[in-house]
């Protein structure tokens, strides 16, 4: 269906690559202003509590400090709830940076220092003295499980559990199979390379340009339009370039907050800039208890499907997720129980991270098939084979596509899985044992409203413009192929200029919708501007498309031409210079096609199969070997796609054997807060990882065929792993990460169990 | 970061004048964790001394076939250099299991010996520790513990040494060559470092106004069995768990010399010479390197999350002896161990 393209579908680097490694590119704390101010936000030190007193008196004598803000002197903002709600807005009260003396969590923000300097106002936060009356903090989910409760407003109906089916309790007491566990998941931060930072340059006019560390300059943009009561054509914000983000950005955090405020006080330029330990007290994962129950017949059917889950969430907002929904629609079932519950701890916030909600469900899900695979002694991937479905029993729809079953196949070929022995502990070289674990990865194929502006020069040239971000994906590249594409240009020949509020509107950056629906705009703008070429070039006298219509016609080597003949046309030049034009612009408003949503589910599949080699007397685990089959319909560019997928596996990974926020819940307090002591893999943890894009046509999931695929990479991966640790020691570790600890406390009971 | 004045030194002298005469003055070499704690506002120095313009950049051969290391020399130099290779191939090892490459090229000898703990609490101001402040308490009792203390701890603290090199240089039985306000004076290594007791804050036996000026290693026959073994959280980039630095002489089967230090269980590299030269003559076998574990671990006490340190570091032990004894050390850059 798509033309053969010069451009679209090769494995191009991308197009900020050069600025990016030559240190050219520009980012939220690398713009300056003359006469700038900085400000350090100080933060809580308890979780709980009322602030007593607050002493800035040795602060405010510190050579370079211009005023400290706290609840006491911050300047005024929006009163109501509703002014303070982003884009992405949870139900709850959002936070209100120094809004009165009480404290919902550790680390919150309770005085903003601005110095003349970063390090007078670092050095001058450290004099400032708080005093508290701290309560008793409740940061423990597995204490607290007594109170959770289902959300009252559900955030996204779709979060919301589908309806019982079938009768779930009965089917399981019958089969004769069953398997129920419950699997836990620590919290886990973001922590992107590039930290929070907004640099809020004033003009004389009292007209603003902000550079922000976001997912989406027009949510930065309206949240202080709408906090400050600015007129929202007097300031423009930027993301020019994200050093990623992984969701952490998608909701505008507190520098931005504090820089304008502290500017439009001073009236000065001002830059926030977040420290590592900042980072901690914001957006996170949620830490996650789950129960899966799974039943099956003799051959593996599966005869019920009973996931609970539950989450945490903080004291001021209800964070929600889907977690547990995939259970109702991975396999083939006809009883299902679904169920979904949020508890409040003292904490921040959580928030969308990576694949948020699949990565946590579908780690339980999956870990469980795989027990449910040895109970009823069939091999794991064959059980997942034998229970596929193409369609989505949670809503009763059919599929835009589902390239599973290549995944399954390709992945498996390519891992060589039919050489595996199923019995646990049967491979071993050296002092250590070999495992092979498979897990199924899903996640939303989505479209949001985009729009996207498409310029044809007089030279040939195109520059594409719309408010999306490039967050480390590739968005500036592909949305560069997809408009070089439908002016069979080369990528060069396209200017694209993302990441500004000004630009067409366009939505956060999340989900892994942004190359369907910006792609998408970027589109229908290119066939806009080639509309209208037409309609010039059929003004010129005797023209030789005076006949054609749109549909009929294409730009192939700077003319216009008829699809079916290409000697028939009139160079774009021509046609420009005949009607006069200097330039032609085209601007696109798309939007998801709602006939399609009504009769049509859209996911994306994958296939992870991983090798583990556990040296099962020390509890040390390596991950040696990563196979992601990933079907993820049309691949725009598969160097960045890869590079998407590469990254998503190497979070999970993380996710499985490393990172955890470790809170000390006495005080309530995350204690490894820094990138020494919060693991993410390190080079070493890392070794061959394999991606395949499997074949996949699907004109419905978008008009350009693609499903995304910034999540996809994540998921599965940390159940694959524990599955196969289990394959190599025969021990199921439930609780993530899987520590040395943990796994030699397991591999203990299974030898104990042995003797 | 507070505000302190910053002299560069330009003679040892010079620098123990500077440092003796202020007790709030610190001295400054790689900087790789001193900076970070002044960021932090854990260190707040009045004042630094910069040494490094000192003269203690050599690797020296001493006349009994030892080698004298400068305190300004870097882990990355001391890792590679030839003579440390093939001498001290331990010690060497030991290095190159710690931190990246980047930090190994800043840090220094001296500095090494002197890096603080990694205790979360200690990192962290607004929670008390007596390590650095004295008399506040130790949060990490009852709190988050799995990198602290097995062995040697006190109910002030349960922090441990983070150092991979000082574990090498235990077992090698290196002397730390230091010089102060009253002269040069040799510390041997397991008199430099001490335990917490009721004076965390102190992490070792230097005197006001001393400074390690070298580290001096004496000959010795272990070359052809030694391991540096350590387990961590992840496979490289992250402080130990359990470490094992293990040497021995081996003749017909037996044990002729052993040398056995663990790092991270205490709060200095953990060394028992009494037991070493008890197992002098027994068999290099695997019963024997297991009752050197359990004699080594003997009064390890948990703390709750790192009650795991002790069954692990007893195992550790054990694979550690028989890779030394075996003459098939662990090679750092492959993560199988062997």
């Amino acid at each position: 269906m798509f033309n053969s393209s010069k451009v679209v579908g090769l494995p191009l680097s991308r197009i900020d690559g050069p600025l990016k490694v030559t240190g050219t590119a520009g980012y939220a704390a690398e713009y300056s202003a003359p006469d700038m101010l900085h400000g350090y936000v100080v933060c809580s030190t308890v979780a709980t509590g009322t602030i007593t007193k607050i002493d800035t008196s040795a602060a405010e004598a510190f050579p370079g400090v211009v005023k400290i803000y706290t609840y006491e002197n911050r300047p005024k903002a929006a009163w109501r709830d509703s002014k303070w709600k982003d884009e992405v807005a949870l139900p709850g009260h959002p936070l209100r940076p120094l809004n009165n003396d009480r404290i919902l969590f550790d680390g919150q923000p309770v005085a903003l220092v601005v110095a003349d300097s970063f390090e007078a106002a670092r050095d001058a936060a450290a004099l400032v003295q708080v005093t508290y009356e701290a309560g008793e903090p409740h940061t423990d989910l597995a204490r607290e499980q007594g109170d959770s409760y289902v959300p009252p407003v559900p955030r996204m109906q779709a979060f919301m559990p589908p309806k019982p089916r079938g009768d779930s309790e009965a089917a399981f007491a019958q089969a004769p199979h069953q398997i129920s566990a419950e699997y836990t998941i620590e919290g886990e931060h973001h922590n992107p390379m590039e930290l929070f930072a907004t640099t809020a340059i004033r003009h004389e006019d009292g007209s603003y340009l902000i550079h922000d560390k976001s997912q989406g300059s027009q949510n930065s943009h309206d949240y202080i339009c709408n906090i400050f009561s600015l007129d929202p054509e007097t300031v423009v914000v930027r993301n020019s370039y994200v050093g990623g983000a992984f969701g952490s950005g998608l909701r505008p955090k507190h520098q931005l907050f504090f820089a304008v405020m502290a500017s439009l006080d001073l009236k000065r330029s001002v830059r926030v800039e977040m420290s590592r330990q900042e980072m901690f007290y914001l957006t996170w994962r949620p830490t996650s208890i789950q129960t899966v129950s799974l039943a099956a017949d003799d051959k593996g059917h599966l005869q019920s499907v009973m996931h609970h889950a539950l989450h945490a969430t903080s004291r001021y907002e209800d964070y929600q997720e889907n977690v547990a929904n995939w259970s109702g629609l991975a396999y083939k079932c006809d009883n299902v129980t679904i169920s979904y519950e949020i508890a409040k701890l003292d904490v921040p916030t959580p928030g969308d991270m990576r694949a948020p909600g699949a990565a946590t469900g579908i780690t339980a899900l999956e870990t469980a098939m795989d027990e449910l695979a040895y109970e009823v002694g069939i091999d794991p991937l064959e059980l997942r084979v034998i229970n596929f479905i193409h369609r989505d029993q949670n809503t009763d729809k059919d599929l835009t596509s589902k390239a599973l079953h290549a995944c399954y196949r390709e992945g498996a070929e390519r891992f060589g899985w039919s050489e595996r022995s199923h019995e646990p502990r049967s491979m071993r070289e050296g002092n250590e044992l070999i495992g092979w674990g498979v897990a199924t990865g899903i996640w939303e194929a989505q479209m949001s409203p985009a729009e996207a502006k498409v310029r044809l020069s007089s030279d040939g040239k195109l520059t594409v413009s719309a408010a999306a971000s490039d967050i480390g994906t590739g968005t500036y590249t592909i949305l560069g192929q997809l408009a070089a594409e439908a002016f069979d240009l080369s990528l060069s020949d396209v200017t694209v200029k993302i990441g500004d509020s000004s630009l067409p509107k366009t939505t956060v950056e999340g989900g892994s919708w942004t190359a369907a629906s910006s792609g998408t705009a970027v589109q229908v703008a290119a066939k806009m501007v080639i509309a209208t070429l037409l309609k010039a070039a059929q003004k010129i006298d005797n023209s030789p498309l005076a006949k054609a219509t749109e549909e009929q016609v294409e730009v192939a080597e700077g003319r216009l031409v008829l699809e079916t003949n290409h000697q028939v046309g009139i160079a774009l030049s021509d046609i420009m210079a005949a009607a006069g034009l200097d330039e032609i612009e085209e601007h696109a408003k798309i939007e998801p096609d709602k006939s399609i949503q009504k009769k049509y589910s859209a996911y994306t599949h994958s296939a992870v199969f991983v090798e583990v080699r556990v040296d099962e007397e020390l509890g040390q685990v390596r991950v040696t070997r990563v196979v992601d089959a990933v079907a993820a319909g049309r691949i725009l560019n598969p160097k960045t796609a890869r590079s998407q997928i590469l990254g998503g596996v190497v979070m999970g990974i993380g996710m499985a054997l490393h990172e955890e926020g470790m809170v000390d819940h006495r005080t309530g307090r995350i204690m490894n807060h820094n990138l020494a002591e919060y693991h993410v893999p390190a080079h070493a943890d890392i070794e061959e990882i394999d991606v395949i894009f499997v074949e996949e046509d699907d004109d419905k999931a978008s008009p350009i065929g693609v499903k995304g695929l910034g999540e996809i990479g994540i998921v599965g991966v940390a159940a694959a792993v524990s599955n196969a640790i289990f394959h190599a020691t025969g021990s199921r570790i439930r609780s993530f990460p899987i520590t040395i600890d943990k796994v030699l406390g397991a591999t203990a009971l299974e030898s104990e169990t042995l003797q | 970061m507070r505000h302190f004045s910053y002299t560069r030194a330009e003679t040892v002298s010079e620098a123990v004048a500077a440092l003796a005469s202020d007790p709030q003055a610190q001295i400054l070499a790689g900087g790789t964790n001193l900076v970070d704690l002044m960021k932090y506002d854990v260190a707040k120095p009045g004042s630094i001394i910069d040494i490094n313009k000192l003269p203690l950049k050599q690797i020296d051969e001493l006349p009994n076939g030892g080698l004298r290391i400068g305190a300004l020399v870097s882990n990355t130099t001391v890792a590679y250099d030839p003579r440390v290779q093939e001498r001290y191939p331990l010690l060497s090892s030991a290095i190159l299991a710690g931190a990246s490459p980047q930090l190994r090229n800043a840090a220094t000898t001296g500095g090494n010996l002197l890096q603080r703990t990694r205790c979360y609490y200690f990192y962290d101001p607004s929670t008390p520790c007596n390590k650095r402040e004295p008399g506040s308490g130790c949060s990490a009792i009852g709190g988050i513990n799995r990198i602290h203390a097995i062995l040697g701890a006190s109910e002030d603290c349960i922090a441990t040494h983070p150092s991979d090199m000082c574990v090498a240089l235990a077992a090698l039985s290196a002397v730390v060559e230091v010089e102060g306000p009253q002269g040069k004076r040799d510390i041997p290594f397991a008199d430099f470092h001490r335990l917490p007791g009721d004076r965390p804050e102190s992490d070792n036996t230097l005197a006001q106004g001393e400074m390690v000026v070298a580290v001096r290693l004496e000959g010795n026959h272990f070359a052809g069995h030694h391991t540096y073994l350590k387990l961590r959280d992840r496979l490289s980039y992250a402080f130990a768990l359990v470490s094992v630095a293990a040497a021995m002489e081996v003749s017909d089967g037996k044990i002729v010399e052993l040398r056995v230090a663990l790092g991270g269980v205490a709060h200095k590299p953990w060394r028992d010479m009494l037991a070493e030269t008890e197992f002098a003559g027994q068999p290099a076998e695997e019963v024997t390197f297991r009752h050197i574990a359990q004699r080594l671990l003997a009064g390890a006490k948990g703390q709750g999350q790192n009650d795991f340190k002790i069954p692990l570091a007893e195992k550790v032990i054990v694979r550690a002896l028989k890779q030394a004894a075996s003459g098939r050390p662990q090679v750092q850059s492959v993560k199988a161990i062997q």
